[in-house]
């Protein structure tokens, strides 16, 4: 056939014999990428006459948008936390590594640390997109050279310029809104619900909140989400100065009750990191955190969501189920993997704190406390599924759409719809990991 | 006029479908010499697009070489509507095929000037050195397209302004909401499909019955557009069971005595892969 390039002379892949995730369904259609985006093909058909340069067969596989894990420590040796010289280099490892999970966008995070770790770790690395050398680090949507649309909830714009348009509530202005890409978990946490993490560096918010917090962590520009504790006093100016710049506030590692809750939601607080563990249990009379679920204080058009960590240890299958039954939107998957994750059984450090594996248990040392998962992203969907009883389509939204949701980067990603980025994991029946994809490039097949 | 009378709706589509295959295939089109398809759209056809799809995935067919017109298309639906005749042909034809996107023409309802996009589609047809095999349908009312009933049997691709009985027809496209059924169609005229060397006519349903009848028992009549092809020399009204309930015994009687003959053409089918 003669070429068929009119609006761009960018090589179009169509993939085939696959069974896609789209409008919350599994459908037999296939799947077209130009330029890193999923591209319409009836539009290409009739406005450009164009057809595909390329095939790839699927072999019936299922495509789901890339997943994104929005809690991840480290893995493979690499602990994020660790102010090493060439964390860069570490993030880029993982990020590498991760893609074998399905993984194509990630907030690299750190458990409570003192000043220095932050003021260190935070500038060597530059949020970026992923690609053939590894998974995105979730942050700048757009790209530093290129004007793109920003897709923040304009709700949580703060960018200086206003906005030029708006459709469907989504931002459309070019304001080069920093999404940052870190997931800072500390230290403005209960020492009551520490966890795993160092009593010494836990912190209170001092009078000057936001000012307080700079000094503490550096700098925001790169910065995804920020776990604290609402309970501690001088929390809400943070929460409301914090969601206002953009950045996703998250309640965890907290013994806040339902209405101290409920009230950082209403600040901004969106999140809820890692339901059920390093909060106060459900009570009938005092839901606390787990009662955010099914809240009836949260203001209108806004969703709280919830990560779960599905690895058949941090959470009781029952505790998993009750959660996604009453609140499915919500659910978000995390692996909260930490620098064990990848590695064979034995002690390696996490943050300031030195752990241990046991078969599949991580332990702070010499305890029986849990400092965080090795599950992989992969296994926490096909565990998640396994328990809950849920459809496909469920367990692989709860990796993929809810986050990107949750981001606010929805549906740049997270997502199948046209223009989506085109950051795919190709799945068998079983929701093994056959191939991932960034930018509609393959970064990874099993077997290679 | 062939009558050819399948027992129900999938004997008729296949039959169809097969007729289709066989003519492309022998006809051989290449590069320097295309086979033109004047194409339906409608519920009707959708069982005969099915059976093409199949046939295209064995590697019997191929439409590499095979150039289509579709018959009409709504004025003012937006092209990505799924009700759209554009819709309806990539998703239920075209995206499951090898045709090339620039010999797939369908007429733009959307064209700045409507008469200019008729005038252009009928100048694209002689192009092609006009069409080989137009399979068409027939509405409730006997038209063929949308050329109501009152159109010239001598007309051109124009625009069209629907009839009740057509919006009506359509309404269960667009919710059962007459109010959202586009009122204006752009269309080939009758004069158009009778240019064509042959017409083959897909009707199934006992609702189409009636329009059968006047179609082809009684006079060529402009309030029953279809009977025009009476005057075509080479016609095909392919039809289940239910579509001939309004026809005369002895008509359905002749029509399939003559089964074996009709089915000479179909049997054997023919595959480019034994070419």
């Amino acid at each position: 056939m003669p070429s068929n390039k009119s609006v761009s002379d960018a090589p179009i892949t169509q993939f085939i014999n696959c069974r896609i995730l789209r409008d919350n369904e599994l459908q037999r259609e296939d799947l077209w990428v130009r330029e890193g985006r999923i591209l319409d093909p009836e539009k290409l058909f009739f406005d450009e006459q164009g057809y595909a340069d390329k095939r790839v067969d699927c072999g019936g596989s299922i495509i789901a948008p890339g997943f994104i894990d929005v809690q991840i420590n480290g893995g493979y040796g690499i602990d994020f936390s660790q102010a090493s010289e060439d964390v860069s280099d570490g993030v880029s490892f993982v990020a590498k590594k991760i893609l074998e999970h399905g993984v194509t966008s990630f907030c690299p995070t750190l458990v409570t640390s003192p000043p220095e770790v932050y003021h260190k770790v935070l500038p060597q690395v530059k949020v970026h997109d992923g690609g053939p050398h590894g998974a995105g680090v979730l942050g700048e949507v757009l790209q530093m050279l290129l004007l793109q649309t920003c897709l923040r909830k304009r709700s949580r714009c703060s960018g200086t310029r206003a906005p030029t348009a708006a459709e469907n509530g989504v931002c459309f202005t070019s304001c080069k809104l920093p999404c940052a890409g870190f997931h800072l978990e500390g230290p403005f946490i209960s020492a009551e619900k520490k966890g795993a993490h160092p009593e010494k560096y836990l912190r209170t918010f001092k009078s000057g909140g936001l000012e307080h917090l700079m000094e503490v962590y550096g700098s925001l520009d790169d910065v995804a989400i920020v776990t604290l504790a609402p309970e501690l006093p001088g929390s809400q100016s943070v929460v409301r100065e914090l969601s206002q710049r953009g950045i996703t506030v998250s309640l965890g590692h907290s013994a806040a009750d339902l209405s101290q809750a409920e009230e950082a939601v209403q600040q901004g607080a969106s999140f809820i990191t890692h339901l059920f563990n390093a909060m106060l249990p459900f009570h009938h009379r005092d839901p606390g955190i787990v009662g955010l679920l099914t809240s009836d204080r949260i203001p209108a058009g806004r969703v709280v969501y919830y990560g779960m960590i599905a690895d058949g240890i941090h959470t009781n299958p029952a505790a998993l189920r009750i959660a996604h039954r009453a609140h499915p939107s919500g659910l978000v998957l995390v692996t909260d993997a930490i620098t064990a994750m990848g590695l064979p059984p034995g002690r390696h450090t996490l943050g300031q704190q030195v752990i241990e594996i046991q078969g599949l248990h991580a332990y702070v040392a010499g305890t029986k406390t849990l400092s965080g998962s090795i599950a992989t992203m992969d296994m926490c969907v096909r565990h998640f599924k396994q328990v809950s009883g849920c459809s496909v389509q469920e367990a692989l939204e709860a990796a993929s759409l809810h986050p990107a949701q949750l981001l606010g980067i929805s549906p740049k990603k997270g997502k199948l719809d046209y223009g989506s980025d085109a950051d795919l994991v190709l799945l068998d029946e079983g929701l093994n990991v056959k191939a991932t994809y960034i930018s509609g490039e393959e970064v990874w097949r099993k077997g290679q | 006029m062939r009558l050819v009378i399948l027992d129900d709706y999938d004997l008729a589509s296949e039959w169809a479908a097969k007729y289709i295959r066989n003519r492309i295939v022998q006809f051989k089109p290449s590069a320097d010499r295309f086979f033109t398809l004047g194409l339906p759209t409608g519920s009707t056809p959708y069982g005969c697009y099915q059976k093409l799809i199949e046939y295209y995935r064995h590697g019997d067919i191929s439409f590499k070489y095979v150039k289509t017109f579709n018959m009409d298309e709504y004025v003012g639906l937006p092209r990505a509507h799924p009700e759209s005749y554009h819709s309806y042909m990539w998703n239920n034809f075209f995206k499951h095929i090898d045709i090339d996107p620039a010999n797939a023409h369908i007429l733009d309802g959307n064209a700045q000037n409507l008469e200019e996009e008729c005038q252009a589609y009928e100048q694209k047809i002689a192009e092609a050195g006009g069409i080989e095999l137009f399979v068409g349908g027939i509405g409730p009312d006997g038209h063929i397209a949308f050329n109501e009933p009152g159109s010239s049997l001598v007309s051109r691709t124009r625009v069209k302004t629907l009839a009740k009985d057509t919006i009506v027809a359509n309404a269960r496209f667009f919710g059962n909401d007459l109010s959202k059924v586009p009122t204006m169609a752009l269309t080939v005229g009758v004069g158009t499909v009778m240019d064509a060397k042959e017409v083959m006519i897909l009707i199934t349903g006992a609702h189409k019955a009636f329009a059968l009848y006047k179609a082809i028992e009684e006079g060529v009549n402009h309030m029953w557009t279809v009977s025009a092809f009476q005057q075509h020399p080479r016609t095909i009204f392919v039809c289940d069971e239910d579509a001939t309930l309004e026809l005369r015994v002895k008509t359905v009687k002749y029509f399939k005595g003559l089964m074996h003959v009709h089915n000479k053409l179909v049997d054997p089918v023919l595959s480019i892969k034994d070419q």
